[in-house]
């Protein structure tokens, strides 16, 4: 593989993962409304919504900060750098050595403190809560991911997602219980981490309820543009990374462009069975109570170390 | 040998220089304007010049020097190598940084206050030198108590007000613990042989048992000093005490000092590190991270809140020395280095980011006389370049990519993840917990900065106009924004280009232990790559990420703007259709704190007093303590009190008893001693 052919895939799968990312989103609410029994929107509904709230003129509180003008940049900046970072596509990405797994958790507890800062901004009681209640997910779901991801790092002997991958992707087929402790809990953050049910409900403008929406209440036009479009990244990026440790088959190698279309039916594949599953947990749960999150979290976390256990348990 | 040329003669200077500012502050005495044109900046450009020597020693082998000072047959004995040269690069460096600002921020002292007030912070600094410079038990116990002491009388510059002269002694009681066990500890080592130079120590052959007694009080008498749990009390009195320089000084420096001793007395004078010793330093440093940091998030008051977080801080740091002396307990010293070096880099990290933290919440009271969090609200619009700096430490302690925090605890982690290579199944399982331990403990940071940040510096005032100082607050001045903006750049310094500190620490790591990283991690690392182990296991470029992340930033901008448009109205915020909403209806410190409180109960002593249904004046109280004060403090005090009630009976205050004392002393020294 030549350094050029390398980030013409870097470039590529950069770009994809920011313009396809409203699709997931688009194809997760239309399952969710075909589940509850509603006529579903057009796939193409976040783009719409995108689209429109870009000619919005933007509104600001007299008091807003610089922290408020810049954080729907750089959440952008952060997600489309863990774009970059995932391998979506393929895996040995020139980029993809900068950062590794640890760092990646990094760049998303980044997002959240910048959100939370500009929640905090304008002064409204209802910013302080959903600044405080982002942080009490975010701090117990950050061991829990970390742990996860440990467990596939110590199976591939690398925190180098991109390693990770080859190594899961390019193995013998077998069972390790660890990974499935490990996926279990995985499911668990993802949904933390993304304001989904049961944790967060990502449609409520409840005051006494919302999480992600008390956060994000003061921004209009081209900045809750923004956001949104970087919450949709997220989920795509967490959905991705989901999809690299525990179903990595049919990844591509930068720079084989033969395998490239190959790599893309089966992306596609997965996110969509992916997504489906994600509206189906939506559609069977309910959302739990701010204080049980604390319990839903935990649990993840004890399976993540489990997982880790039973690693080291199976290999000793 | 010049001057130059020699970096202990340097750094030997430095020291000296440093008492001579001291001295020299005292001869144009009411003269404050000179404390502040020449003495405190001087003080800074000798912390850069030490910083150079420390630097350069880092390369160097080991020196010596004896001077012609001390007791009759018991000279001072000097000596600079890796370890010495890193932390006295930490000391110049940082406190540089803090004199300068401290010239700004002393502006309107009193002219008596101030000559004492740079008497003792140069002597607090030169000590700190001496600490690190000492090569015998003698000189190092030296400068450790003038250490204390100057530092002591620094926390009490404020003696009139009662409480901070209990923090005072708290300090002082439990600073002489320290050096008890200290001493103690020197005196196992020496075991009635030879002389007390470093060297003797280091040769002395002691018995695994002895050993280990050895061990468990320099572990105790430097953690005394760190701050670590259950002996972490003093600190959060302490600190928050002192001028906000020396609280800056004390929680970026002083326990570093600590960290210094712990390392200097268990790797290099007791040496055959066991990994039992590991795993005691990994439970305590684990317990004090996550206490330091829960109890952190309690805080209202942000002076006392950063106290805490230094103790948060000295825990992640004790995690990085316990899987060193795993590591190196169970013969892998590669591994064993790596952690140390984490250890180190966090620790040079803290003193950067947690000075400059100091140093902001002092412009805060400076300007506006406020130290709890409550009363604040919105300083970011009088205050834009303070807040700018803390927003930097704020981010560096949160350990969030790609500023310094994060470097060293990716360290940590790398280090954890390498718990593979251990045969002891148990052990092996544990390191990656104390992982996860590291993982809550940052992503609590994050959040107790949020509400710092979001608090102080975010939303609008708290208290109405006319009773605020807020709305007058302004700017931290000239010298006092120079402090914070070198500290600021160390924490990008630090964050972007870890490898060329790597690369130092790693001499200490050969120096104290005679290996060092792996071949591919020295092979794999350049200015852009951090390479601990190997390439294929981690890598992390901390200048490409800042890179990608600003220039996708900056791109999304370009973008929006060249293809939408860049239009903004003003508007008075959405009130969600009450109309009503006041400035004090904002989140509290202590209400950010609330989920905290219901996650984490059972370990805070929480007093809450609820208003009935039918009270005239409803009131609501919240008192959130340490449980350490009630189950330790309390009782050793109580016990102690005790005890000298009872010794106290030998006093009785007539002649004849005391000469009774006299001759039954004598009689039982004629019995027993022929």
């Amino acid at each position: 593989m030549n350094s050029a052919q390398g980030i013409a895939f870097q470039i590529l799968q950069s770009v994809f993962v920011v313009l396809a990312a409203p699709l997931l989103t688009g194809w997760v609410n239309q399952c969710r409304a075909w589940l509850q029994n509603r006529s579903a929107p057009s796939i193409l509904l976040p783009y719409y919504t995108l689209a429109k709230l870009f000619h919005k003129d933007a509104i600001f509180a007299r008091d807003a900060s610089p922290i408020f003008r810049w954080t729907p940049y750089i959440l952008f900046g952060c997600m489309w750098l863990a774009a970059g970072i995932v391998p979506v596509l393929a895996t040995g990405l020139p980029f993809a050595p900068a950062a590794d797994i640890i760092a990646l958790v990094g760049v998303f507890a980044l997002a959240r403190m910048f959100s939370a800062l500009a929640a905090m901004d304008i002064g409204t009681s209802f910013g302080g809560l959903g600044a405080r209640r982002e942080m009490l997910i975010g701090f117990l779901a950050e061991p829990a991911m970390l742990m996860t991801l440990f467990t596939a790092a110590f199976i591939s002997g690398s925190t180098q997602l991109t390693t990770i991958v080859d190594t899961l992707a390019h193995r013998e087929f077998a069972l390790y219980p660890s990974l499935a402790f490990a996926a279990v809990a995985f499911l668990m953050v993802l949904l933390a981490e993304n304001a989904r049910i049961p944790i967060d409900n990502p449609t409520t403008h409840l005051e006494l309820t919302m999480v992600h929406e008390a956060l994000i209440l003061e921004y209009s036009a081209r900045h809750l543009a923004l956001i949104e479009w970087a919450v949709a990244i997220k989920l795509f990026a967490y959905m991705t990374i989901g999809i690299a440790l525990f179903l990595p088959w049919g990844i591509a190698n930068a720079g084989d462009w033969s395998a490239l279309p190959y790599a893309f039916a089966a992306l596609a594949g997965k996110l969509a069975l992916a997504g489906a599953g994600l509206a189906l947990i939506e559609a069977l749960l309910a959302k739990l109570r701010l204080f049980l999150a604390p319990e839903f979290l935990s649990t993840a976390f004890l399976l993540a170390v489990l997982g880790m256990l039973t690693h080291f348990l199976v290999k000793g | 040998m010049g001057v130059l040329s020699s970096p202990l003669a340097g750094s030997l200077a430095v020291a000296v220089a440093w008492l001579a500012i001291a001295v020299a502050g005292l001869v144009p005495a009411g003269n404050a304007a000179f404390a502040r044109r020449f003495a405190f900046p001087l003080g800074a450009a000798a912390g850069v010049a030490l910083a150079a020597f420390g630097l350069q020693a880092a390369w160097l082998p080991a020196q010596t020097l004896t001077l012609p000072l001390g007791l009759p047959d018991m000279p001072f004995h000097l000596r600079i190598d890796p370890l010495a040269g890193f932390f006295l690069m930490l000391l110049g460096s940082v406190s540089a940084g803090i004199s300068v600002y401290a010239a700004g921020y002393f502006r309107e002292e009193p002219s008596g206050r101030l000559t004492l007030i740079n008497l003792q912070y140069h002597v607090f600094l030169a000590s700190m030198a001496f600490v690190l410079l000492a090569d015998d038990a003698y000189l190092f116990m030296v400068a450790w108590e003038t250490m204390a002491l100057s530092s002591y009388f620094l926390v009490i510059t404020d003696h009139q007000l009662p409480a901070i002269r209990r923090a005072g002694f708290l300090y002082l009681l439990i600073a002489h613990l320290g050096a008890i066990a200290i001493l103690l500890c020197f005196g196992v080592l020496h075991g009635g042989r030879g002389d007390y130079t470093f060297d003797a120590l280091r040769a002395a052959q002691l018995q695994p048992a002895w050993a280990t007694v050895a061990f468990l009080l320099a572990f105790f008498g430097f953690g005394a000093k760190a701050g670590m749990l259950p002996l972490h009390a003093w600190l959060p009195e302490a600190h928050p005490a002192a001028p906000s320089p020396v609280s800056a000084l004390m929680s970026g420096v002083m326990i570093k000092t600590a960290i210094y001793g712990m390392v200097r007395v268990i790797f290099d004078l007791i040496g055959n590190v066991r990994w039992e010793w590991g795993m005691v330093v990994l439970a305590v440093g684990g317990a004090t991270t996550l206490f330091g940091v829960l109890y952190a998030l309690m805080q209202h008051d942000l002076k006392r809140l950063l106290a805490y977080h230094s103790v948060e801080n000295i825990g992640i740091i004790l995690l990085g020395l316990g899987m060193a002396m795993v590591f190196i307990g169970f013969g892998h010293p590669a591994a064993g280095v790596l952690a140390l070096i984490a250890a180190l880099y966090h620790t040079l990290n803290h003193a950067v980011f947690k000075g400059l933290l100091f140093l902001g919440a002092g412009s805060i009271l400076h300007s506006t006389g406020l130290r709890n969090l409550n009363d604040m609200g919105g300083l970011i619009r009088g205050m834009p370049k303070t807040a700018f700096y803390f927003l930097i430490g704020a981010l560096a302690i949160s350990a969030l990519p790609p500023l310094n925090g994060f470097v060293s605890e990716w360290l940590t982690f790398q280090a954890a993840l390498q718990a593979t290579i251990l045969q002891h199944g148990v052990v092996r399982s544990l390191l990656p917990l104390f992982a996860a331990t590291l993982a809550l403990a940052g992503a609590l940071t994050a959040m107790c900065f949020v509400k710092v940040y979001g608090i102080a510096f975010l939303g609008r005032p708290r208290e109405p106009a006319d009773h605020s100082p807020l709305p007058h607050a302004g700017d931290a001045g000239r010298m006092e924004r120079y402090g914070m903006a070198w500290l600021a750049a160390g924490c990008f310094v630090l964050g972007l280009f870890p490898t060329s500190f790597l690369l130092i620490l790693n001499r200490v790591g050969v120096s104290l232990t005679g290996q060092g990283l792996s071949e591919q991690a020295l092979a794999g690392s350049g200015w852009l790559w951090l390479v601990p182990t190997s390439a294929g296991q981690a890598s992390y470029s901390p200048v490409i990420f800042l890179v990608v992340i600003a220039a996708a930033t900056l791109l999304t901008f370009l973008l929006v703007r060249r293809f939408y448009h860049g239009r903004v109205r003003f508007a008075a915020p959405w009130d969600c259709g009450y109309p009503e909403q006041t400035s004090r209806m904002q989140d509290t410190a202590d209400a950010f704190g609330q989920p905290i409180r219901h996650v984490f109960g059972p370990i805070y002593r929480i007093e809450r007093r609820l208003p009935g249904p039918d009270d005239a004046e409803p009131r609501y109280t919240l008192k959130v303590e340490d449980r350490h004060w009630y189950w330790l403090y309390m009782p050793v005090a109580r016990a102690a009190e005790f005890v000298s009630s009872k010794i106290a009976l030998l006093q009785q205050g007539r002649i004849s008893i005391y000469l009774l004392y006299s001759f039954i002393t004598l009689i039982a020294l004629l019995v027993f001693v022929r």
